[in-house]
């Protein structure tokens, strides 16, 4: 198979809010930029495609200029270097090369999972999937919710799933009330607004310091049983949404080497990576919400341009402040730690328990003896999990990234 | 807003809401799991995000697509393994 190649000064990987805010920096700048997402529309797993208004006419200007190459559905599986990706277009099932000497990375984030008891049935989903599955036309009206985890998302599914329909019967946050409520006076009039109109509409719903100790079902979810650590409540229902935050997606940073600390890509005050004319935005980088990833994606765009985009530090500054005080307050307690049993599976590709897993000295091993990690979502799942559980480092990314046809790996021949 | 379209799941017609993606028709269409595990059990969407691939199917002839990342489109065959 023979994969095209395209040319540019910039490609952008990604299209939620850091990488809507470059594009449109970047594209009124003159810059030619191929900009790749795995998703159908511009918005990212947060807004889907509602944007706020703020965005919808710069991203129009955007779309309508000759200097944009918007790739829709399509996902980076290798690079030949930071200048060479080599993308899968999973709608034409093609393979094609980009080519930019520069690459900003706004990977954006994806959820925190920790394994229970029956976290593995039809049923149960992570929370911001569950929100992400309802935008896309997921049916929920009437069937009885319970969401449980930790921090904002939270909130927001609960918002848009009883908005949907859905018959809400518990939010359980693991944080205590103690936490909460530092957190909420710590809050802007805005943010503080948007909380409250939020807590009214759920008001109580919403259980503090209660956390999902399993889920019980035979073929599909039937209940979950809450704790508040001294006692156990089950409640029966259809779909249940776990969350416990979020985690910055680094896979195709590991490949090309960036250097990544404390799981998400290191960069400094210009937004540069460890590798030369590669930048990274946005929750990547550390999670820290939309307004975070908006200044950075606007941030990087005017360094990779030469400005020096002096007037967006305080509000960068602003944005990872709020970002410290979201970690600190919804910090996990360690009683989550301890939710899987032996046989719980941590590998849902390979279906691997934490007991056989207990018995490996380590990721590498695990993979040889288990294939935990192996299967199709490429230790995307486990890996993290097998981090916090056991303590492994389980890094090491390879292409391909994501599955794809082995024809796009294949010496293009005539 | 509630136009339908029609496609086909595991050989058999559904008509779902225009517009949904590929895991939201096969919810309306009453399908509780959508892949069985190397151990037999049944699976469904989870992360929703394009991450865990348990919501793969085959459409349209190819193999492995995931569910919660395309859209529903009229016509389209799918099949749950």
């Amino acid at each position: 198979m023979m994969n095209r190649t395209l040319d540019a000064d910039i490609t952008v990987v990604g299209a939620g809010p850091a990488g809507i805010a470059a594009v449109c920096r970047l594209i009124a700048a003159g810059r030619r930029v191929v900009w790749v997402d795995q998703g159908a529309r511009p918005g990212g797993q947060i807004w889907r495609a509602d944007l706020p208004p703020r965005w919808t006419q710069a991203l129009d200007t955007a779309a309508a200029s000759p200097l944009l190459k918007r790739l829709a559905g399509h996902a980076v599986v290798d690079a030949d270097g930071s200048q060479r990706l080599l993308l899968h277009d999973t709608l034409a099932q093609r393979g094609l090369w980009v080519r930019a000497p520069q690459l900003l990375l706004a990977l954006g984030a994806r959820e925190h999972f920790l394994p229970f008891p029956g976290w593995t049935l039809p049923g149960v989903h992570g929370a911001g999937g569950l929100q992400a599955l309802i935008k896309n036309g997921w049916p929920v009206s009437g069937r009885r919710l319970v969401l449980a985890g930790s921090g904002p998302l939270l909130l927001a599914a609960a918002d848009t799933a009883r908005a949907a329909g859905a018959d809400l019967l518990l939010i359980a946050e693991q944080a205590s009330r103690a936490a909460l409520l530092g957190f909420a006076a710590g809050l802007d009039a805005v943010r503080l607004g948007q909380a409250a109109g939020l807590g009214w509409r759920l008001r109580g719903r919403y259980r503090s310091g209660h956390w999902v100790r399993r889920a019980i079902g035979g073929d599909k979810l039937e209940a979950v049983v809450i704790s508040d650590g001294h006692s156990e409540q089950e409640l029966a229902c259809d779909e249940l949404g776990v969350g416990f935050g979020l985690l910055p997606n680094t896979e195709l940073a590991e490949l090309l080497g960036c250097r990544i600390e404390e799981g998400a890509i290191a960069v400094d005050a210009q937004l540069r990576t460890s590798l030369p004319l590669v930048w990274a935005a946005g929750e990547c980088t550390g999670i820290g919400g939309a307004d975070k990833a908006q200044v950075e994606g606007e941030l990087a765009a005017l360094q990779m341009l030469g400005q020096d985009g002096q007037s967006q530090q305080a509000a960068h500054s602003k944005a990872k402040r709020f970002a410290r005080r979201l970690a600190r307050s919804f910090a996990l307690r360690p009683e989550l730690l301890q939710l899987a049993e032996a046989k719980t599976l941590i590998c849902r590709c390979e279906d691997v328990s934490l007991g056989v897993l207990r018995a490996q000295r380590g990721w590498r091993d695990a993979k040889l003896q288990t294939r935990c990690g192996m299967g199709a979502c490429q230790g995307r799942v486990c890996g993290p999990i097998t981090q916090q559980l056991l303590g492994w480092d389980a890094r090491g990314q390879r292409a391909p990234l994501q599955p794809a046809p082995i024809a796009l790996f294949l010496p293009d021949k005539t | 807003m509630n136009d339908k379209i029609v496609l086909q799941i595991d050989g058999h017609p559904h008509a779902v809401p225009a517009g949904c993606s590929v895991a939201a028709a096969l919810a309306h269409a009453g399908l509780s799991a959508t892949r069985y595990s190397v151990s037999g059990q049944p699976r469904a969407a989870f992360c929703g995000m394009g991450q865990c691939q348990e919501c793969r199917v085959t459409i349209d002839g190819i193999a492995d697509r995931l569910a919660c990342m395309n859209p529903a489109t009229a016509g389209m065959v799918i099949a749950t393994t």
